[in-house]
């Protein structure tokens, strides 16, 4: 993009700045799309040690090129193990094993509630979405969970159309109120920045943009009053290891 | 017992005009051929079931096959929408289209309670989420019909009751049955042994009949007297995969997105991929 002079997309520094957030050894749910890009960049990079698990019940999976699928031969032929649908769910997800859920969104709010369902009116949709998905219980159960998704107005909403995921509900004490076991979404990683929510308010709010990004330009692509949080960063750009390692991955993934 | 029969007289035999019919496969093994075949016989009013629709129920629906779609993930995996699928639900084309839309745990635990002869089965999910009310409509909608909150009798906690699937017929695609109609999966098994399981009656193709298969630790094997009809349909999960025998047609998930858009390009398609292909 034009506002990003540098050498690098904003979608790469989107996809890197996600996978930094994944830590060495932990366990990972990860959807399909941006987060599984992200999550691979990490484990070829900096997380070696960073286990890939796949709603498809691939556990600990190594691919070496992006997936197209959640469950491509790939997966399966690199993987610690492979279970059945009703076991990733109820054995691994269920009980709180997994240290983070990776999801995208079509449409998010301000308290990290996630659509996938449907644009407008459920009975009557403008727009219908795949759905559901396995995201409801990642985001349910995950000790953590981190959303990437581009920053657009259209995404970024005041309320969204459709509850399909549940972030922080109406604000502070709505998990614990509906029993969710995990401590819910800690960030979301855009195209512009990192958000993370306000530890009262359980709003999101801008806590990192990326190199020539401002908080204006910020704001104009979200659809709540986006507020800056006290010591708001600019993020390190991406490393040319990290992009090397990213673009092989795209590369392989047309092939 | 488990009939070897050819796959157009196992679907003639096992699925009727209104059937509720699931056909299985995540990502893996989807059974295309046998998809195929229910449209070239032009099936009715059926109740499709299934975790992701994929591009096989997207044909279907498309062709006019579906009364209501039960399911839980309604993509084409990588590539973004199923065309026929929102064309179904946007704009009633080419029949109004019910949704009955659960989470993939949703659905895996139905069918786990169907194959354990179970009413319902449980698990902490859907709360605080939209699917809650939605079988139909937003906040003030009804009652989702299969999504029920239930209190645990030992602990008070509130969990969530899915009422279990029963399909009328389970369609699924393995590597291999031997000549008495065992059948062997591997690689992502999915859920296919719980729908077989939870079905009345099963239909299972496979990409060769052997006469004896071989010991596999990480299997999934169907005994003979569990599945109702074997057919061979060599290639008949492509352009999804069949471990160890080919790869996924990412190509073909690519070109189904153009294929779909169109109403008309895809009543050519109907023809001459499905239609055209019975006649020769």
């Amino acid at each position: 993009m034009s506002e990003h002079p540098a050498d690098y997309t904003a979608d790469e520094i989107m996809t890197v700045t996600a996978a930094r957030a994944l830590r060495d050894g932990r366990t990972c749910f990860v959807g399909i799309g941006l987060p599984s890009g992200a999550a691979n960049l990490a484990r070829a990079t900096h997380a070696p040690g960073l286990v890939l698990i796949y709603e498809s019940g691939t556990i600990g999976t190594k691919p070496d090129r992006l997936p197209l699928s959640i469950g491509d031969g790939i997966l399966a032929e690199t993987a610690d193990a492979v279970v059945s649908v009703p076991e990733i769910f109820n054995y691994w997800l269920q009980p709180g094993r997994i240290d983070v859920g990776f999801l995208g969104a079509a449409q998010i709010d301000k308290f990290g509630n996630i659509n996938t369902t449907v644009i407008g009116d459920y009975s009557d949709p403008k727009t219908r979405l795949p759905g559901a998905g396995g995201a409801p219980e990642i985001a349910a159960s995950c000790r953590e969970v981190i959303v990437i998704v581009r920053q657009t107005r259209r995404a970024f909403v005041e309320h969204v159309d459709f509850i399909t995921s549940v972030g922080y509900g109406s604000g502070p004490g709505s998990r614990e109120r509906l029993g969710l076991t995990g401590a819910g979404p800690g960030k979301i990683i855009t195209d512009l920045g990192v958000l993370e929510p306000d530890p009262q308010t359980c709003e999101f709010t801008a806590t990192g943009l990326y190199p020539g990004v401002t908080l204006d330009q910020a704001r104009e692509r979200t659809g709540w009053d986006l507020a800056a949080a006290p010591g708001l960063v600019t993020l390190p750009p991406p490393t040319a290891t990290e992009l090397a390692a990213l673009r092989r991955f795209t590369t392989r993934a047309k092939e | 017992m488990a009939e070897i029969v050819p796959l157009a007289e196992a679907i003639g035999a096992a699925v009727h005009d209104g059937d509720a019919v699931a056909m299985e496969g995540f990502t893996h093994l989807i059974p295309f051929a046998a998809g195929h075949e229910v449209i070239r016989q032009r099936r009715r009013d059926l109740t499709l079931i299934r975790m992701t629709p994929d591009l096989i129920y997207d044909q279907l629906i498309g062709a006019g096959c579906a009364r209501k779609l039960v399911f839980s993930w309604g993509g084409n995996p990588g590539v973004g929408s199923l065309h026929r699928f929102r064309d179904a639900v946007e704009r009633s084309w080419p029949a109004p289209l019910e949704i009955e839309e659960h989470s993939h745990a949703g659905m895996a635990n139905r069918y786990v309670a169907g194959a354990s002869g179970l009413p319902f089965a449980m698990l902490r999910g859907y709360r605080g989420t939209g699917l809650m009310e939605a079988g139909g409509p937003g906040r003030d909608g009804p009652q989702h019909p299969s999504i029920r909150a239930v209190t645990c009798p030992f602990t008070g906690e509130i969990l969530t009751a899915v009422s279990a699937l029963n399909p009328d017929v389970a369609i699924v695609h393995a590597q291999r049955a031997d000549t008495s109609g065992n059948v062997q999966l591997w690689g992502i098994t999915g859920i296919q042994k719980e729908a077989v399981l939870a079905a009345r009656r099963s239909v299972v193709t496979v990409e060769e009949i052997v006469p004896a298969l071989d010991p596999r630790p990480d299997a999934v094997v169907l005994p003979a007297w569990t599945v109702s009809y074997v057919a061979a349909a060599p290639g008949g999960s492509r352009p999804s995969y069949a471990l160890g025998y080919y790869d996924r047609d990412n190509d073909a998930y690519q070109a189904w997105d153009q294929i779909s858009r169109d109403r008309e390009r895809f009543g050519q398609w109907l023809d001459t991929e499905i239609f055209g292909a019975a006649r020769v």
